[in-house]
């Protein structure tokens, strides 16, 4: 070593540190005498090919950056497997774990991170690793060889690497993740709901919203155990949940250290001659974990130690995943806010999703799946801050599409080539489109759809198809006016529905990629449709979405004006008890209930309920029978009754008795809108069934069944279905009746509007006349009440949903200056 | 700068996504919402309207709808959004480890100097 010079120490040999000496020494070999501490006993390499390592496409020696050559080449003397135990900034040294005492002129400190472990029970089995360096790659290389299940906790970035190096391995993987959607951090929801289909696809099962409750085996692992009961068997567990600076070293030292060790714009922590450097320090309150923000800190580092000019001023990152076949990418901030608009492009069929988030005139967030060629550019403008503004309309379409100039979309078509291809689902070019609406004389959208089967598949080329139909037909042609479900989609309800079918759609981002909304999570119009038009297509399979639906249907009472409930349980058929009317008294003394009255539809309403005594009312309530009334739902409500031929003497039939039949049969699906029911003893109808959605008017021959009426904001008296003989024909025709309106029916379209639009005749040929036909709905009706019929309020009053009743409390003031 | 009094309020796991919660706190009531990117904001639980619960609207994308009318309320703001005009109180949230902290400083009266955490009485 040459006297003179002045020391310069390193503790740590990541990439920072290799990266900070490589600009040090291109500018100034010579100034400082460099030794190294580095705890692993190799030399340095580059992290962020570790997956490539664990899925064999790389070995150690090809990810080595600086090998021992290199380091004596330049004079740096490498200490390996030497960890430093302390530092003592005031007398500048630094000792090893052997003892050995160093001094410094200037220390650096690049420690690192370490991986975050939860400390859940088992934690510590043999057969629970973390995914961080070179040695934990072998462990799991040799754990892999016998094959067997791996569970990774952690949908992040290093987890989903570490799931998909294990699976190239040959195990079978699963993927726990405590968020709803992977990479929640980097990406948002609909991104992460591709990338979910996209792992899924290679064959790795992904949990989301998973909590990890602990590990089980004797010595070795055997499973891992969820919150909610759900055990995975396994022979290898991966924590990939985080990191955290590594920072104890330098607190022991006395240096100021929050998360990360805190250091200014210079790198420089609170004492003289110490810098810190990479995933171990804190800047201006961010801890880094990604490589370039290392990259920027080291260049800026190496200055400062030459002392050149050069500032830290943060970083802006990006993430992509290097797991083969998913191409994604993110950046910046594409959190929503009132200032920021968004541009998203999705095409379902190629699997893109294209989020750029705009502030002002910047691009200040970026999220990209599917296809990520123009990472780059838009990365660059949103690092460079350049203004968007001048090709902001073609922005999404990437860097290859700007300086075309703006389009006129209708232009644009009209320039489409003969045999551009319009339907990608039927293979249609413009062509056969134009020739069919010339040579049949085509006018409409459905006849053009017929004779070229353009539009009838996905229908998300509906919009090109009918510019195609005003440019040949000029003004006669008048778009169909479909009014589209809301401001996220240009698609009807009848479109959506017939799409989810078709599509074989099963949950709401799937929705919403696929048929391509234009927001990214929708709103409080389409999202209660969308989640009632899966409950209904898909009964057994579909996880109702409890953020999607009104309050009401959220804590299954009524809210009222003053933020207070309602609560009406079930009197079957407006039949009551002694008991009942007991246990409703009890409850309202109990809970100092201010209101009680009796509805409409032949029970009683407790009003004025504070939320968070719901669930203890419904306990109380259901000790003596009392299920939900769904005074609430969008579902069966009442079913009317009159007392029949067992009290009436005008009476003919059992009304009382068929009306409690129904409501038992009916309750708990949900429908369209609310559904109100009537039986009536007699022709007299004392139970007002000809302005119900359904009603039953009983007759000394059977029943007249009736439908499609109202008596709330209109008054329409009902439609005739038909004439049935026997009770369990009322109930079978009902139900199917019901069933076809809950498949028809738009989202809060009543039952009498529903059959103004297909049609009273249609309904009753298909209800009375067919069969067949009312034998299928009949058999999904009851299909899908197998799963329906569970009283909401016996569940909450146990204890399901609990955080929703109960408010938050304040535990503790602080004072911050 | 008024004095910022920091309240810690729940765990950010406590909140559902695109979800609300409610905290009562000297006499107010408070609306919590995390946002489906897993932001977090706080503002005052009555719709400039008719004062619905905004916490028990339907959250999508940074606004709340009223359960009550359909006011759409932006969360960053406060503001009605479209024609509607009205708006509520917004707190500053922070979130520190995972637990979210709101500041109160518009309901606390200063503390006197060297007071460094006193107890909340909560309702």
């Amino acid at each position: 070593m040459m006297e003179g010079k002045e020391k310069l120490l390193i503790i740590g040999n990541g990439m920072a540190p290799g990266r900070m000496l490589e600009y040090l020494i291109a500018e100034d070999s010579n100034r400082y005498s460099i030794e190294i501490f580095n705890a692993e006993p190799r030399v340095n390499y580059n992290r962020l090919m570790l997956s490539p390592v664990l899925t064999g496409e790389k070995k150690y020696t090809d990810i080595i950056t600086h090998d021992d050559h290199w380091y004596e080449q330049n004079n740096i003397k490498l200490h390996k497997a030497t960890p430093i135990a302390s530092i003592d900034t005031s007398v500048k040294t630094i000792t090893t774990s052997k003892g050995e005492t160093h001094e410094y002129s200037k220390l650096v400190i690049a420690t690192g991170s370490v991986p975050f472990v939860i400390p859940v029970p088992g934690a510590d089995l043999s057969g629970v690793m973390v995914y961080r360096d070179l040695d934990d790659v072998d462990n799991m290389i040799k754990a892999a060889s016998g094959g067997g299940r791996a569970v990774v906790i952690g949908g992040g970035l290093l987890g989903l690497e570490a799931a998909a190096g294990l699976h190239e391995q040959g195990m079978s993987v699963t993927v726990v993740h405590l968020a709803d959607t992977l990479m929640e951090k980097q990406l948002d929801s609909a991104a992460g709901f591709l990338l979910k289909e996209s792992m899924s696809e290679k064959g790795i099962d992904i949990i989301t919203g998973a909590n990890t409750q602990q590990i089980v085996g004797s010595e070795t692992v055997s499973a891992v155990v969820l919150e909610d009961g759900r055990q995975i068997d396994c022979e290898l567990v991966v924590m990939a949940v985080g990191i955290k600076p590594s920072a104890g070293l330098a607190k022991d030292a006395g240096l100021d250290v929050h998360r990360g060790i805190v250091v200014d714009d210079t790198l420089l922590t609170s004492e003289k001659d110490v810098y810190a450097l990479g995933e171990c320090v804190e800047h201006n309150s961010v801890v880094y974990g990604l490589v370039a923000p290392l990259y920027e800190m080291a260049k800026v580092l190496a200055s400062q130690l030459l002392q050149q000019p050069g500032q830290y001023t943060g970083s802006t990152t990006s993430a992509k995943l290097k797991v083969s076949g998913v191409d994604l990418f993110s950046a910046g901030d594409f959190l929503d806010n009132d200032r920021r608009e968004e541009i998203v492009l999705r095409d379902a069929k190629e699997g893109i999703y294209k989020r750029l988030v705009i502030e002002g005139d910047k691009l200040c967030g970026i999220v990209l799946y599917g296809d990520t060629a123009d990472s780059a550019w838009y990365f660059d403008l949103l690092r460079r801050g350049e203004t968007i503004t001048e090709f902001r309309d073609t922005l999404i379409f990437g860097q290859a599409y700007q300086g075309a100039g703006l389009v006129d979309p209708s232009a644009a078509v009209a320039a489409l080539p003969d045999d551009a291809e319009i339907c990608g689902c039927n293979g249609i070019c413009k062509s056969s489109i134009v020739e069919s609406i010339t040579t049949h004389k085509l006018s409409t959208l459905d006849e053009v759809r017929s004779h070229t089967k353009a539009s009838s598949s996905c229908g998300t080329c509906t919009g090109l198809v009918e510019q195609l139909m005003s440019l040949t037909l000029g003004d006669t042609y008048q778009p169909s006016a479909i009014t589209p479900m809301c401001g996220c989609t240009g698609l009807g309800h009848d479109d959506v529905r017939r799409l989810i079918r078709t599509h074989s759609l099963q949950t709401i981002p799937a929705v919403m990629q696929t048929l391509e909304w234009s927001s990214s999570c929708g709103c409080a119009k389409c999202r209660p449709a969308l989640n009632y038009y899966l409950v209904c297509e898909w009964p057994e399979h579909y996880k109702d979405d409890y953020q999607s639906r009104f309050i009401n249907e959220r804590v299954h009472a009524n809210i009222q004006k003053d933020g207070t409930f309602s609560v009406v349980p079930r009197m079957w058929g407006g039949m009551t008890s002694a008991d009942e009317l007991r246990a409703i008294a009890d409850v309202v003394d109990k809970f100092n209930v201010p209101a009680v009255k009796v509805t409409g539809g032949q029970r009683i309403d407790l009003l004025g309920i504070e939320k968070e005594q719901l669930p203890e009312v419904w306990k109380d309530l259901g000790k003596v029978g009392f299920v939900s009334g769904h005074a609430y739902a969008k579902g069966l409500r009442t079913v009317k009754t009159c007392v029949g031929d067992t009290w009436c003497r005008f009476g003919t039939q059992d009304s009382t008795g068929l009306g409690i039949r129904l409501e038992k049969t009916l309750w708990g699906s949900w429908t369209p809108a609310k559904v109100k029911l009537a039986v009536s003893g007699c022709p007299r109808n004392c139970a007002e069934a000809t302005c119900k959605d359904i009603g039953v008017i009983c007759v000394d021959s059977g029943y007249d069944l009736h439908f499609a009426g109202a008596a709330g904001l209109d008054i329409k008296g009902t439609e005739v279905l038909g004439h049935v003989s026997s009770e369990d024909e009322v109930v079978s025709h009902i139900a199917a009746l019901l069933q076809m309106y809950r498949e028809q029916g738009h989202y809060l379209e009543r039952i009498y509007k529903w059959a103004r639009r297909v049609g009273v005749d249609v309904v009753k040929q298909q209800i009375m006349d067919d069969e067949s036909n009312r034998n299928q709905l009949m058999a999904r009706f009851f299909a899908s009440q197998k799963v329906a019929q569970v009283d909401p309020w016996e569940q909450r009053g146990k204890g399901l949903h609990a955080y929703e009743f109960a408010p938050l409390k304040a535990t503790k003031l602080q004072v911050v200056a | 700068m008024k004095k910022q009094h920091w309240v810690r309020v729940a765990q950010l796991a406590d909140i559902p996504v695109r979800g609300a919660r409610r905290l009562k706190y000297q006499g107010t009531t408070i609306a919590l919402f995390r946002t489906v990117d897993n932001t977090v904001y706080a503002i005052g639980d009555q719709c400039p309207h008719k004062g619905g619960p905004l916490s028990q609207g339907i959250v999508h994308d940074n606004c709340v709808t009223c359960p009550l009318h359909n006011w759409v309320i932006s969360l960053e703001t406060g503001e009605a959004q479209g024609a509607d005009e009205g708006q509520v109180s917004v707190y500053l949230v922070k979130i520190e480890e995972d637990t979210v902290l709101i500041d109160v400083s518009n309901h606390v009266e200063p503390e006197p100097a060297g007071i460094q955490s006193i107890p909340v009485s909560i309702s």
